[in-house]
């Protein structure tokens, strides 16, 4: 039993009394709209903006009318308001409108900022490819959690796995590779993912063979990785006396990069970065596609019952949550050998649990997860975008805090009105003891 | 192998006969598993500390030192462990409602910013000490309840996960009061006369009083949070409220068949959650630094949740936890500076006592400790947290 599966007790008590998430948003929804277009809309900037394709010179692009898109959001947003708030028979249409006014809150942002900014366009193309980027550690630490906890085993230590990828695949390329030669990045990175099974076999061992409490087995873990790792650092990293080397380079994909415009934009990145896409479209095969998905999944909803089929639960776990860390691991790698090369101690700095809010965000499925840890991505690179547009309103630019925090709001926002409740498998957390 | 398995026996023996001394020495039958569990989490770190050529005892010896080796190392060791009372006990109140309270580093930094806030008001100075402190306290408490309060509500009002919004909080508030202090145009909270980002500096007269004048400073804001540890243990176990926070942690779903108003609980525990985190982050505040600044709680949730753990979520386990945390990081450097050992090493050391305590199965292997006959842990719904 868990507190999730008691709030659909809680929403029901609510709905009672009026309050629930279709009316709060709906206020909130409307209160905005209503801001929108009475007040944001006719004081901004009038003159016309362009979202480019390309870095300058001569852009390809699209130009617009920043007002006609803030009053044409805001009556997207009143919309929903009002079906929030319609009889039951439109109430079906609350939802889709919801989701659709959550997503149109990263226009109107990108919108609104180009039209305060000085700076009369900006290139979105490179926007979205930088967002695929930074989101490629939520989406691998996404889905490490993912083969868990669908197995059944939840994994607070993504962060920790995730770490001590970094730490110990930076620390082999420092000592035997000097950091320069790609050979032994190449070996490097592959210790990462094997010191990232070997951490989350750790956690399959507490939480499958001694039962301990999954959440502590999951914070030993990013405590001891936190330890480890900065011993290594001061101990071996720091004594070799190499602070930075050569990382992964990027490439473009065939015929995709040759795309007119925006080809090489897009389909250009680091070999983590395109692993990503594998890894989350592996997971999804395997895990949708095939017996042995099937069998993960079984052991994560009903293990007891899985048993009764001849399904071995013990050993299901175990292959699922080292899998998962071997992903974890490559995730670390790309903090320490493709992001940048160097290792800073806590250098994940909580995208493990970042990871975990999109897991969430997802309701546990590969493709949801992916789409969380893209929001976050996205958030991020908004942020620094954003930091370099110079958006200033009534004269003063806005500090660079609140739109590195912009980010954080948004998923707010989302998770609360639009993704509202999500169900995690109904076994985990609980240790599983073979039937007699 | 017919060695190995001796030689397995014969620690096994060797294990059983320090039991038995213990046994008789002290009769501390539901200590043992901790106790074991810091012997031998000292045993892996001093194998560690002997890889990189070290002698373990050297390295320990001052450690120990740092942490009790004297009147100002024991104070600053306690002065340490106070605001971890503090976050631990906002994550320990938390699980026992079955709520996974991520965000007390988030709600320690809003109750900060806001103690400082009053505490700088320029009316502070012409009140007496005596309603001056409790005011600082206050507003630090609350400031963290509504902060803690809000993935409470969010939870109940649209069943946005509470993992994920108070991670979200956390982040929001981390930028919210570096701004606040860092911004010079407009200044918001910024001591413009100081060359470091950092509010202006509480008035003298909310100070609290200190105990000892070691380093970090042994402040009397210790006795508000050992005081809250007794309240919140007298609350959890003798009242109808703490039944119910407890009921709603095992079993949501059966306490609203039982007519409990499970949502009031959600949020109330919350609030209650960032409450403590606020009241450490204040006598921090008002006790130590007497100014605000982002950095200063930098990692203390999440110690916060490692020191609940180790407690098993009991009060009043927490204030010893806590003086253990607290006590090895405060020691910790004087071992680097005389042995050349990293201070990670007590990192290490940590993550194996929490891991030795939850995998007590291990230990009670290893030294031979009859099973209790109910494990605190399963009373506790940390499981159904996440």
């Amino acid at each position: 039993m868990t507190t999730v599966e008691h709030a659909a007790g809680a929403t029901r008590a609510s709905e009672r009394i009026g309050l629930d998430r279709r009316s709060v948003t709906g206020l909130v929804f409307g209160l905005l709209g209503i801001a929108l277009i009475a007040g944001v809309a006719p004081a901004i900037n009038g003159t016309s903006r362009r979202f480019n394709f390309e870095p300058p010179p001569d852009p390809a692009g699209i130009g617009f009318h920043p007002p006609t898109w803030v009053i044409a959001i805001g009556v997207l947003f009143l919309l929903t308001a009002v079906l929030g708030f319609a009889p039951p028979d439109a109430r079906r249409w609350a939802g889709p409108a919801r989701l659709l006014s959550a997503v149109a809150l990263i226009p109107l942002v990108l919108v609104l900022s180009l039209a305060l900014s000085d700076n009369p366009s900006t290139n979105i193309i490179n926007l979205f490819h930088v967002s695929l980027v930074l989101a490629t550690p939520y989406a691998l630490g996404s889905m490490t959690g993912l083969w868990c906890e669908r197995s059944g085993i939840i994994n607070i230590g993504i962060e920790g796995t995730m770490l001590a990828g970094a730490g110990i695949g930076y620390m082999t390329y420092a000592t035997i590779g000097d950091a320069q030669s790609t050979g032994w990045l190449w070996f490097s990175i592959l210790i990462s993912v094997l010191a990232g099974g070997l951490v989350a076999s750790l956690l399959a061992v507490l939480s499958i063979r001694f039962g301990v409490n999954q959440i502590v087995a999951g914070v030993v873990i990013n405590l001891f990785a936190l330890g480890l790792t900065g011993f290594l650092r001061s101990e071996v990293i720091v004594k070799t006396g190499i602070t930075t080397g050569v990382g992964t380079s990027e490439f473009g994909l065939p015929l995709l990069s040759e795309i007119p415009v925006i080809g090489d934009q897009l389909f250009r990145g680091k070999p983590i970065y395109w692993m990503m896409y594998l890894v989350v479209i592996g997971t999804w095969v395997v895990m949708y596609r095939t017996p042995w998905g099937l069998r993960v999944r079984s052991c994560g909803e009903n293990p007891h019952a899985a048993e009764t089929l001849g399904v071995n639960v013990v050993r299901i776990r175990y292959q699922s949550v080292i899998l998962g860390g071997l992903i974890a691991g490559l995730a670390g790698a790309w903090f320490s050998m493709e992001s940048q090369t160097r290792f800073e101690d806590n250098m994940t700095n909580a995208a493990g649990f970042i990871a975990l809010a999109a897991l969430i965000f997802g309701k546990w499925t590969p493709w949801g997860a992916f789409g969380g840890a893209l929001l976050f991505g996205f958030s991020r690179a908004l942020g620094s975008r954003l930091q370099a547009l110079n958006v200033e309103v009534s004269g003063f630019e806005i500090p660079s805090e609140f739109l590195q925090a912009l980010p954080f709001i948004v998923t707010l926002v989302v998770v609360a009105g639009a993704v509202g409740r999500s169900i995690p498998p109904a076994a985990a957390g609980q240790p599983f003891h073979r039937s007699r | 192998m017919n060695g190995a398995k001796h030689a397995n026996a014969g620690i096994g023996r060797a294990a059983s006969q320090v039991h038995r001394l213990l046994t008789e020495a002290w009769r501390l039958q539901p200590l043992y598993v901790s106790l074991y569990a810091i012997l031998l989490s000292f045993v892996v770190g001093g194998v560690l500390i002997s890889i990189i050529g070290v002698n373990p005892f050297t390295a320990y010896w001052a450690l120990l030192r740092g942490m009790v080796g004297g009147g100002d190392q024991i104070a600053g060791s306690v002065a340490r462990s106070v605001p971890f009372i503090g976050s631990a006990l906002a994550l320990a109140f938390a699980f026992r409602a079955g709520l996974f309270n991520i965000g007390a580093e988030g709600q320690l930094l809003a109750g900060g910013i806001t103690a400082a806030y009053v505490g700088a008001l320029s009316w502070m100075s012409d009140l007496p000490g005596i309603v001056a402190i409790p005011l600082i306290l206050i507003a630090g408490t609350m400031g963290g309840a509504v902060w803690g309060g809000i993935p409470g509500v969010l939870r109940t009002k649209t069943g946005a996960h509470e993992v994920i919004s108070t991670i979200m909080l956390n982040s929001l508030v981390l930028f919210g009061v570096r701004w606040m202090v860092n911004s010079r145009d407009p200044v918001v909270l910024r001591d413009t006369e100081s060359t470091v980002p950092r509010t202006d500096p509480i008035s003298d007269t909310g100070v609290l009083p200190e105990l000892v004048d070691s380093q970090p400073v042994l402040h009397t804001g210790l006795f508000a949070l050992l005081g809250i540890c007794l309240v919140v243990a007298f609350v959890l176990n003798r009242t109808t409220f703490g039944f119910e926070v407890g009921t709603v942690g095992l079993n949501p779903h059966a306490s609203h068949y039982a007519g409990i108003n499970v949502n009031r609980v959600i949020v109330a525990s919350m609030a209650a959650s960032g409450a403590f985190a606020g009241l450490a982050a204040a006598s921090e505040i008002s006790g130590t630094n007497g100014f605000f600044q982002p950095g200063t709680f930098f990692l203390m949730g999440f110690d916060g949740i490692a020191i609940a753990l180790l407690a098993r979520t009991n009060p009043v386990a927490i204030i010893a936890a806590a003086l253990l945390w607290g006590s090895m990081l405060s020691g910790a450097p004087l071992m680097q500076q005389e042995a050349d050992v990293s201070i990670d090493v007590v990192r290490i050391i940590q993550a194996m006592v929490l891991l030795f305590v939850a995998a007590d199965a291990i230990v009670r292997y290893l030294f031979r400790v009859r099973e209790m006959d109910q494990s605190p842990f399963k009373a506790t719904s940390v499981e159904g947290a996440v």
